[in-house]
């Protein structure tokens, strides 16, 4: 018992989540505000996407590689997406728009994968270079702009309430539209799939050492290929909530993002390297930088240090974790020492 | 004659126009412990990397169990019972011991997912063939190498393998590691496992095998029972050359020691160790893996610098804080793995020969002086023999021996007063280490102070004049190497 206890305080998770309690307890004292109905509220549903984000890059990161055209792909095929439902004049519900998003990302996603995966390309300079050529796709031969006016059957879904809060105080009410459902469900089934599949564990295999599990006979190539589409999948779902949250298609306000959720995961404790850290840690550290942005509002910081901070709390992050580290390496030495 | 298990007859294999493979034979009858030994790059890995499906043969026979074998893939050869724990274990560091064990077998069962109970029970049952007691819940990361190889046996045991092929298993293991790995296979072949052992190093072969082969330069050069073999046979066997072994004497020794520790302390890791070490000696540091002799090493360079306690140099004290202290104070180290350490890989022989003396090649005015660059690199290509057509070939392309030459080249370049080296012919092959050697004991000739601190007790009776024995962090013992046997160390040591 004693030794479970140990080793879950040799991981970043209790840490991160202490630094979160603190900081809330910190924008209490300061502004009266921080456990409030709405404003939980408000941090659940401005963690929706980035969540989303969040799970389709940690993937990425266990198994060694990386995804920097997140942002790319999902503004692509929510673009397209809802240009064509706008087009055909659709006004059913939004479940065709996911599907029709989830297609096109699945596309995207194989483009990755193929190049990474059967090609054994750089993960990092193929995404970087798909990066480019989706937004490039999507401003040239689509010649996106701002799409002002969204199909009914998404406006909808986005503006529906799941869970409304009211501020007692101020008289401010929150809502958390139903596709915070949508996080829940993808994070579940990212969960079952990275524990309890064989393509799962094969993605932590890899991750762990690509050679092994080569020889092990797991079909590395294809394994990258298909975790490549899911996280397409997965991205295009988060774009197309991001639209329908905020009831417009921009096709670019959604570039920029991969460097905070890439810090977020890895802030999380999954290591760059690959192979370790879980879903838990992934999603608090998506989730301190996420509170770390919306919290400058309420401590009365001008909004434009917002960067200043996340980028500290970033550096810290990473620096504790990495000292964590090497204190745990050093204290087994010790016992090893004395053991012997 | 028995029915052989394995059976190789005129194998040949090329990568372009290298003829890796030329005609080689190998023969393993069933539960036998067979030894196949060669220097490196003779073909040994070549071989395995055939049996067991990786590559390809050019030519020749292989049959296994009585069935000719034509093209096989590495699930084949598992599937038949060949089992190869290779050098690096191929084991995921990030998952647990339990998901280690358990992972090919589910693999195998083509199940679509993961039952833990079901690897709980795997693992369970991998670990209590061998009875190794190991955490399955930790991170085989957080394992020591000897472990980390019991993973690696269990998991080749769950197969039912009929051969294991162990690829120098023994090269990164403690004395103790190796006799508690030589138990388990001798377990083994009780239940009827061949096993093919690979290794250089022939009181291994001596102790362990039933048979042996030896390969050379992609041919095989000679094969039988062990018992037929001695060290001479083994050595000219192994390199081609004989060699006559010269135990060190020291001559011109300085009257002043050069070099001398007092009380120096590195707390969780030596104590107050003492001694002094003169121009043209050879001192050996022996002990455990974990004994602290590693630490010491890097406390004198000044990588780990030590707590308490004084470095003299010629007499008066010196401070070594870092690395650049030492080097002023014409202080050497190389290093015990030279690869990650001591080299820069990629880059040119000669670059990594002269990067430690490279602020004294340049000239007035402050530019890189390339003709003098390109002498000294000539001149210690020459002086220390490294075989290499051009040097300005990555250091990669060298084996071994040349390698750790190219270390000790980058050295001697800066005119060092003391120079230590922490297992200097680990990995390296007969003629090179022979070569080394050599190298060492003309060095020490020539006044130079050096400290070899390594646990390969024959390296250090023959080339040291003086030998340390650490225990625990300190000195245990010390003792003049004319008069005193490996087993007197070996009960210091332990």
């Amino acid at each position: 018992m004693k030794k479970k206890v140990k080793k879950i305080f040799q991981s970043n998770e209790p840490y991160i989540f202490l630094i979160i309690i603190i900081l809330g307890i910190v924008v209490q004292i300061r502004s009266g505000q921080f456990f409030t109905g709405n404003n939980i509220v408000d941090l659940l549903s401005a963690m929706i996407v980035p969540g989303l984000f969040a799970i389709a890059e940690f993937m990425a990161l266990i198994s060694g590689g990386i995804d920097v055209s997140f942002p790319a792909l999902a503004s692509l095929s929510a673009y397209a997406t809802t240009k064509i439902l706008l087009d055909k004049g659709y006004e059913g519900n939004v479940f065709l728009a996911f599907l029709i998003a989830v297609l096109i990302g699945a596309l995207l996603g194989a483009i990755n994968g193929y190049f990474i995966g059967y090609l054994n390309l750089n993960a990092m300079i193929v995404t970087l270079g798909t990066s480019s050529i989706f937004q490039g796709f999507m401003q040239g031969t689509l010649r996106a702009n701002q799409l002002s006016v969204i199909p009914q059957g998404m406006k909808k879904f986005g503006t529906d309430s799941f869970i409304t809060a009211t501020n007692k105080v101020n008289g401010l009410s929150s809502v958390l539209p139903y596709t915070f459902l949508i996080l829940i469900i993808v994070c579940a089934l990212m969960f079952f799939v990275l524990r309890y599949t064989i393509f799962g564990r094969g993605i932590y295999a890899i991750g762990g050492n690509a050679l092994s599990a080569h020889t092990a006979g797991f079909n590395v190539k294809r394994t990258k290929f298909i975790m490549y589409i899911i996280i397409g999948m997965i991205a295009s779902i988060g774009g197309i909530c991001r639209v329908c949250m905020m009831q417009q298609c921009h096709p670019t306000n959604m570039l920029g993002m991969e460097m905070n959720i890439i810090a977020g995961v890895v802030l999380g404790g999954v290591a760059l390297t690959g192979g370790a850290g879980t879903l838990t840690g992934c999603m608090l550290g998506t989730f301190l930088i996420i509170l770390v942005q919306n919290s400058m509002i309420l401590l009365g910081i001008p909004t434009t240090w917002s960067d200043v901070f996340v980028g500290l709390v970033i550096v810290i992050g990473v620096s504790l974790t990495a000292l964590q580290s090497s204190r745990t390496s050093r204290s087994k030495k010790k016992a090893v020492k004395e053991g012997a | 004659m028995s029915q052989s298990l394995l059976k190789a007859e005129h194998v040949k294999i090329s990568f372009g126009n290298v003829h890796a493979l030329r005609d080689v034979s190998l023969e393993i009858l069933p539960g036998e412990i067979h030894c196949l030994a060669g220097e490196n790059g003779c073909g040994k890995s070549t071989i395995i990397k055939i049996i067991s499906g990786v590559y390809q043969r050019d030519g020749g026979t292989i049959e296994f169990d009585g069935k000719k074998l034509e093209k096989i893939s590495p699930i084949d050869a598992i599937n038949m019972g060949i089992q190869v724990i290779y050098q690096d274990f191929a084991l995921f560091p990030n998952l647990t011991v339990a998901e280690n064990l358990a992972l090919n077998t589910e693999l195998a069962s083509r199940k679509k997912t993961v039952s833990w109970k079901n690897v709980r029970k795997i693992a369970e049952e991998a670990v209590a063939k061998i009875n190794f007691d190991v955490d399955l819940d930790e991170k085989v990361e957080k394992l020591s190498v000897a472990q980390k190889q019991m993973v690696a046996i269990s998991r080749a045991l769950m197969s039912n393998a009929r051969l294991i092929i162990m690829d120098e298993p023994t090269t990164a293991l403690t004395k103790k590691e190796v006799n508690s790995l030589f138990k388990i296979i001798l377990k083994l072949k009780e239940q009827g496992i061949a096993i093919l052992f690979i290794s250089h190093k022939l009181n291994e072969v001596f102790e362990i095998s039933d048979r042996f082969t030896i390969f050379r330069n992609g041919e095989m050069v000679a094969t039988g029972s062990t018992k037929d073999l001695d060290d001479k046979k083994f050595t000219y066997y192994m390199t081609g050359r004989e060699f006559n072994d010269q135990i060190f004497v020291p001559e011109n020794m300085s009257e002043k020691p050069v070099f001398e520790l007092k009380n120096l302390t590195l707390e969780g890791a030596f104590e107050a160790i003492n001694f002094s070490l003169r121009r043209g000696e050879i001192l050996g540091i022996t002990g455990l893996l974990d004994s602290g002799r590693t630490e010491l090493a890097l406390s004198m360079f000044g990588l780990k610098p030590a707590d308490s306690g004084e470095i003299l140099k010629e007499g008066t004290p010196i401070k070594i804080t870092n690395p650049r202290d030492a080097i002023e104070h014409k202080i050497g180290y190389v290093p015990e793995d030279r690869l990650s350490e001591g080299l820069f890989l990629t880059q040119s022989i000669g670059d990594n020969i002269i990067i430690s003396e490279i602020d004294k090649l340049k000239k007035k005015n402050g530019q890189f002086d390339l003709k003098k660059r390109d002498e000294e690199i000539k001149r210690w290509v020459a002086e220390l023999e490294i075989k290499t057509k051009n040097p300005d070939n990555p250091a990669t392309t060298l084996s071994g021996g040349n390698q750790q030459r190219i270390v000790l080249a980058k050295w001697l370049a800066c005119n060092l007063d003391v120079l230590i080296l922490n297992g200097p012919t680990v990995g390296v092959d007969i003629g090179s280490k022979h070569d080394i050697h050599m190298v060492l004991q003309k060095l020490a000739k020539q006044g130079l102070g050096v400290i070899i601190i390594s646990d390969d007790l024959p390296e250090v009776i023959q080339n040291c004049n003086r030998v340390l024995v650490i225990k625990n962090g300190k000195i245990r013992s010390e003792y003049d190497t004319q008069k005193v046997s490996e087993q007197m160390i070996i009960d210091d040591m332990m």
